[in-house]
């Protein structure tokens, strides 16, 4: 996990520096990177989220209307048929009542056979048929049952048909276990006397009919009275003649569906009518989580979108933000690193310039010690008895090579300071790295360095920078100085790669770079002399043989040495 | 052959009276001035035949006097002596008409070489 982070990591994450001394180190632009990440992420995800959520929401809220529609329709619908066929029934039962011919003879049998004969194949459902006095006996009967002359006056149906002159029963098991229910009509008399025609009608008619509206798996449509109990059977709610598990709603003949939740607590939407005219509810119920199946489809597909969405946007914020700091890093690093260089370079110059003023300034001496002590040699040599004329001449010499020695120096100094300004010469690269090594021999001698150079015959003259070819062959063996022990060993290598090439490899037996290091030898302000090196040095080489239209690449073995190469253009 | 008539030009006296006295030993007919308004009026005075300049003085500089010398007579042969080695200026010098370049300190001998071209050349005209 860490290596991978490590290998991750943007350049900025640990940047080491206080660039521009602006305290722009790693958390600097870990915190722009923050701010960015935060601020893009939150304006391009909140609305994306705010959106899908409204959305899902929308959705539902549409399912449910379209839902509610449908059932308010149904039971309407369902609710106007079975009134009819509640009503045709009784119609038919009020026709027949008012039927003369029974009015004289109430207990004509074979007139009720005929008449129940009709009704049964005109309208289904009939079971059996009664004629019943005022006085509650029973006096003509069709049907499967002996029950002429049963007496039904203390009953609670026969006080209600003659106060209302129309009855309707709730379901009930007869004799047959059949379920069927009861419709009595009342016919009076001119003269106050009545009689009453009693039909019972089963059930499966209902229930047919109830089943004929197909209703969907996981959807209920039943009867039920005002007491709760099931006239025909539903699915999920109890058997005919059972107590519904949910409560019975409250209300008038006009359809209303609502949204409640059953006995386990489950929402269902219920839409019921009551039946006009009779003691039956109709209900229809549907189960809320089967018809959201679909709401919940799409919220899986949407929170998928918008799980996949967020991720993508965050992936392409960090990304981009990722970019953008690591930009700002880089450039921050450049423009210091150029700041540097200028510096370093404006410091070289001032250096140069002094060294240049001081070298003027003491060839000018030099020139008086050299021709006083010339003359003094002429003089000596000039007159032949002069006592001690030998040694004194060998120690005028000595003088004069002094000079010539001191000389050397303020050339040298003249030479570097001269180079400062960038022009293109001539120049023998042999020679160029015997002067640098001018500058550096003494350290070599004290520290037993040994030090060779190999120029083959076949180098070609160049046409560079002198100055700036001096100062990237001081870096690099200095350099090499640095990594060997007393006593070490550096071998400077020139090489023709015809026909415009030539390599310079200086090699040393020293410490070598560990490999993790390598890559990042030539950065600005990388350095493994701690508080000694600036970090500067090798990154300004490398600009300064970029600009020469040279390479300079490095090979290294921790222990072994270190090679640096530097390939220059024959004319840069 | 008569001596070669030499004149001298350095504000730095010791260096010029010492290497008048050396010239002097190995035969040749110097004189010194200090400055490059004495070295026209000397030259007025007497012509030389080769004038030894220093670039650096103070008033009338090195390149200026060689000028005037040049204006006022074309065939005395100059030798501009600089204490830089910027060949840009020695360029400089040979292209405003001086014969040779040389840069303190210098070996005698190096000058006598010079010199000794200087009287080849001549001779042979």
């Amino acid at each position: 996990m860490t290596a991978f982070w490590t290998k991750i990591r943007p350049k900025f994450w640990k940047a080491p520096i206080d660039l521009l001394d602006k305290g722009q180190n790693g958390s600097y632009y870990r915190r722009i990177w923050q701010v960015v990440v935060v601020g893009i992420a939150t304006v391009s995800l909140l609305p994306l989220i705010a959106m899908t959520l409204m959305n899902i929401n929308q959705y539902q809220n549409a399912l449910k209307a379209e839902i509610i529609f449908p059932v308010a329709r149904l039971v309407s619908n369902t609710k106007r048929t079975l009134a009819h066929f509640l009503n045709e029934r009784k119609a038919a039962l009020t026709f027949i009542a008012q039927d003369p011919a029974l009015h004289c003879c109430l207990s004509d049998q074979q007139r009720l056979n005929r008449i129940f004969r009709r009704l049964k194949s005109s309208y289904g459902g009939f079971a059996d048929l009664g004629v019943i006095d005022s006085h509650g006996l029973q006096r003509a009967y069709v049907g499967p049952y002996d029950l002429k002359g049963k007496n039904y006056h203390e009953q609670a149906w026969f006080r209600e048909v003659m106060i209302k002159g129309v009855y309707i029963s709730d379901v009930f098991f007869g004799f047959r276990q059949i379920p069927h229910f009861v419709i009595a009509v009342k016919y009076e008399h001119d003269d106050g006397d009545f009689y009453i025609l009693r039909a019972t009608i089963d059930t499966d008619r209902f229930t047919s009919l109830i089943r004929s509206l197909d209703v969907r798996p996981f959807s209920d449509a039943f009867l039920i009275n005002a007491q709760g109990i099931l006239q025909t059977p539903s699915r999920f709610h109890g058997g005919i003649l059972e107590k519904i598990n949910i409560p019975v709603p409250q209300g008038s003949v006009k359809t209303e569906v609502q949204e409640i939740r059953d006995h386990s607590g489950e929402p269902i939407i219920m839409g019921h009518a009551y039946i006009e005219g009779s003691p039956f509810i109709f209900m229809v119920i549907k189960y809320e989580k089967e018809l959201m199946k679909n709401v919940g489809r799409l919220r899986k597909d949407l929170i998928v979108f918008l799980g996949m969405s967020v991720a993508l946007i965050l992936l392409v914020v960090l990304g981009a933000a990722t970019h953008l700091v690591n930009r700002i890093y880089e450039a921050d690093l450049k423009r210091t690193a150029a700041l540097h260089q200028i510096e370093h370079t404006n410091k070289m110059a001032s250096i140069g310039r002094l060294a240049a003023g001081v070298a003027h300034e003491i060839n000018n001496p030099l020139a008086i010690i050299n021709e006083k002590g010339g003359l003094l040699k002429d003089l000596l040599l000039l007159s032949e008895n002069f006592p001690e004329r030998d040694k004194l001449v060998g120690l005028v010499d000595s003088i004069i090579s002094s000079v010539d020695r001191c000389s050397t120096i303020t050339h040298r100094l003249l030479g570097f300071a001269r180079h400062i300004d960038v022009r293109s010469e001539t120049i023998d690269l042999g020679h160029l790295i015997q002067e640098v090594l001018g500058f550096i021999g003494k350290e070599a001698e004290y520290r037993n360095i040994a030090v060779s150079t190999h120029v083959p015959d076949d180098i070609p003259l160049i046409q560079s920078d002198r100055g700036r070819l001096q100062q990237i062959f001081l870096n690099v063996i200095n350099n090499a100085f640095a990594a060997v022990d007393d006593g070490g060993k550096i071998d400077i290598l020139l090489e023709y790669k015809a026909p415009d090439k030539v390599l310079v490899t200086v090699r040393d037996n020293g410490h070598g770079i560990p490999p993790e290091n390598l890559e990042t030898i030539f950065e600005p302000f990388f350095s493994t002399k701690g508080e000694q090196g600036t970090g500067l040095g090798l990154s300004i080489t490398y600009g300064l043989v970029q600009k020469l239209g040279g390479q300079i690449s490095v090979e290294s073995e921790v222990n072994k040495g270190t090679s640096f190469t530097i390939i220059l253009p024959v004319k840069s | 052959m008569m001596p070669p008539k030499l004149l001298l030009v350095d504000d730095e006296e010791d260096f010029i009276s010492a290497l008048a006295e050396r010239l002097r030993i190995r035969n040749y007919d110097t004189r010194i001035v200090t400055s490059g308004e004495a070295a026209l009026l000397e030259i007025q005075k007497e012509r030389p035949d080769i004038v030894l300049l220093d670039l650096k003085m103070p008033g009338m500089g090195g390149m200026e006097t060689l000028m005037n010398i040049k204006a006022k007579d074309s065939s005395i042969d100059v030798i501009m002596v600089t204490g830089s080695v910027n060949s840009q200026v020695g360029e400089e010098a040979l292209k405003a008409g001086a014969t040779a370049h040389m840069v303190k300190p210098f070996d005698i001998e190096n000058l006598m070489d010079k010199l000794q071209d200087i009287r080849k050349k001549r001779g042979l005209d």
